[in-house]
């Protein structure tokens, strides 16, 4: 059974800024069908009397002082920007303004 | 018809912590561009944030502030979208089970006190500061903003008024500074609110299409942007159109608000949980330990001042105006002075220089101990009221204590009665006409000659006693 549409896969193709060809949408539809088929398959099941898992790490309250530590100088920083004027990363202008 | 506006706010602030929510880098607000930066706030791959303890903390002593539940378990998550703010392209803040829930806040609009829902309080981190007037058809981007710790407080849609709007956010921005967690400079962005804006007909229980105003960037502008956009709505519903869900930003100079987003792109963030920061567990003793450290809150110290030291609720409501305001009128009363003298000097006298000097009571020159002891050269009779508001101007400018300024400027009461008598006889010779309509029974006149006597001694005779002499050498 397929749960997943073309149209599902562009959606989330384009959420995530990917532009896909037909040939990996269509293989795309497969394996998300095939994954969303297994959680039904988890969904079989007994989970009443089991807490839901929140995380999958067994820990908590891992935290630091609020403690100022050494930032990188600008010009490290800046250093991979695909452009700057040497006090910012300069990126297209944008027009959507906040 | 008639309508009702329902709005809810959003308010961010930025809590004011040294460094940054998942970082060691500085939260300092106007350092050069990208100076305060490191791989975990310029989003790199591959590195690990790790939560500051008193981002919770600030977080927990907020929401125990506005009576909210705090989740025992809490967690961060990842909301993803895309834009040049954000270079990892999602930003860590918190979904499904936030730090903070269902608590409540009072606020006093025209005499009438109000509830007003919070739906949660979450931590978030904020995001790059873009600028745009830096020309070559590029928009530049800090990322020093990147990292500062967010606190976003959302209310229930249970604001009927931009007047409500206006007074819970002077409300919760009291709480916060209270609490000292946050600077709320609007102008800085510290505290921005945005506010969902809906109208309807009255009477009716189904919401209306609501719109989201952001971009205001003061407190004032907050009550005129809503109260725009309701009229705006009203208006719309009026002509037979309707309003479109869409965000709009507020226009100061064109007193308006404008649609933001062309493109109403699907709010389709895709939240999970942030596998590289572990849940936030708060036991009951850690609650407890921030909630024994929490100061006295706003409303309670109003309540008190109006008991304890018999203060209206109108005096009362200005000096528990800032944390700061309070504690400054509680010094001079431990230092000796009476809660209504003092009261009235500071709210009074002492406001008015601080506001004449752009200044905050906290850098007050005059400390509570001078002011007390000033109180008390008046009630003692070594200087008069109207000497005191000169010499308070003294103390403002010089920061001297009192009783060495008088003693320098020569602005001792007089006080001795032959020369006080010996004045007083020569004014009544000088002037006969006011005299006789006096003891025709002008009383009138009498504070002509006062004043007479009062010039004569160039303003420093002690005023009750003249009162007294020249009463007497009337009479004869």
């Amino acid at each position: 059974m397929t749960k997943i549409t073309k149209a599902d896969v562009e959606y989330v193709a384009a959420l995530a800024q990917l532009s896909l060809d037909e040939v990996t949408k269509e293989r795309l539809v497969g394996e998300l069908s095939d994954i969303l088929s297994y959680m039904d398959k988890l969904n079989e099941l007994d989970t009443r009397d089991i807490e839901p898992m929140m995380h999958v790490l067994p820990m908590t309250n891992v935290y630091r002082d609020d403690v100022v530590g050494p930032s990188l100088d600008r010009e490290t920083a800046l250093m991979n920007a695909p452009k700057t004027d040497g006090e910012y990363f300069l990126v297209p202008r944008i027009l959507d303004i906040e | 018809m008639q309508y009702e506006a329902i709005i809810g706010l959003e308010v961010h602030v930025e809590l004011n912590t040294q460094s940054k929510v998942f970082c060691r880098c500085s939260t300092k607000f106007d350092a050069p561009p990208n100076t305060n930066v490191c791989p975990v706030c310029l989003g790199m791959p591959g590195v690990l944030p790790v939560l500051n303890r008193a981002v919770v903390e600030s977080a927990v002593a907020v929401g125990l502030a506005l009576n909210c539940t705090v989740s025992s378990w809490s967690k961060l998550d990842r909301k993803n979208y895309f834009y040049p703010d954000l270079a990892k392209n999602y930003q860590i803040s918190q979904y499904d089970l936030p730090l903070c829930r269902h608590g409540s806040l009072e606020i006093e609009v025209n005499g009438q006190s109000k509830r007003i829902g919070i739906t949660r309080a979450h931590i978030e981190e904020d995001t790059a500061r873009n600028v745009h007037d830096i020309g070559g058809g590029e928009s530049g981007v800090d990322f020093n903003r990147s990292g500062v710790p967010l606190l976003e407080i959302v209310s229930e849609p249970e604001l009927r008024s931009a007047q409500e709007a206006y007074a819970y956010l002077l409300q919760l921005k009291q709480i916060l500074q209270y609490l000292n967690v946050s600077d709320c400079n609007m102008e800085e962005g510290s505290l921005r609110a945005e506010a969902n804006v809906s109208v309807r007909p009255v009477g009716s229980t189904k919401f209306g299409t609501k719109t989201e105003v952001k971009n205001i960037a003061s407190f004032s502008f907050t009550q005129r942007a809503i109260d725009y956009e309701i009229k705006r709505q009203i208006q719309t519903l009026e002509e037979g159109g309707t309003v479109r869900q869409e965000t709009r930003g507020w226009d100061d100079r064109s007193g308006t608000t404008v649609s933001q987003r062309s493109k109403e792109s699907a709010h389709d963030y895709r939240y999970f949980p942030e596998p590289d920061l572990v849940p936030i567990a708060m036991d009951e003793t850690w609650v407890k330990r921030i909630r024994e450290a929490l100061p006295e809150l706003p409303q309670a110290k109003r309540a008190r001042f109006i008991e304890q030291y018999r203060l209206s609720a109108y005096d009362a409501g200005v000096l528990t105006s800032s944390k700061a305001m309070a504690d400054y009128f509680e010094s001079v009363l431990k230092a000796g002075a009476a809660a209504k003298p003092a009261a009235n000097w500071i709210m009074g006298d002492l406001q008015a220089l601080l506001t004449a000097a752009k200044t905050e009571i906290e850098s007050c020159s005059i400390t509570p101990n001078h002011l007390s002891e000033m109180i008390r050269l008046i009630e003692d009779g070594t200087i008069s009221g109207k000497i005191a508001k000169h010499l308070l101007v003294d103390m403002f400018q010089t920061g001297k204590a009192p009783k060495a300024l008088v003693e320098e400027k020569g602005l001792v009461q007089i006080s001795d009665i032959s020369w006080l008598e010996q004045v007083a006889r020569e004014v009544i010779v000088a002037n006969p006409g006011p005299v006789s309509d006096y003891r025709a029974g002008k009383e009138k006149t009498f504070g002509f000659l006062v004043g007479q006597v009062m010039k004569a001694s160039k303003g420093k005779a002690n005023p009750k006693l003249v009162n007294d002499i020249l009463k007497q050498q009337l009479a004869k």
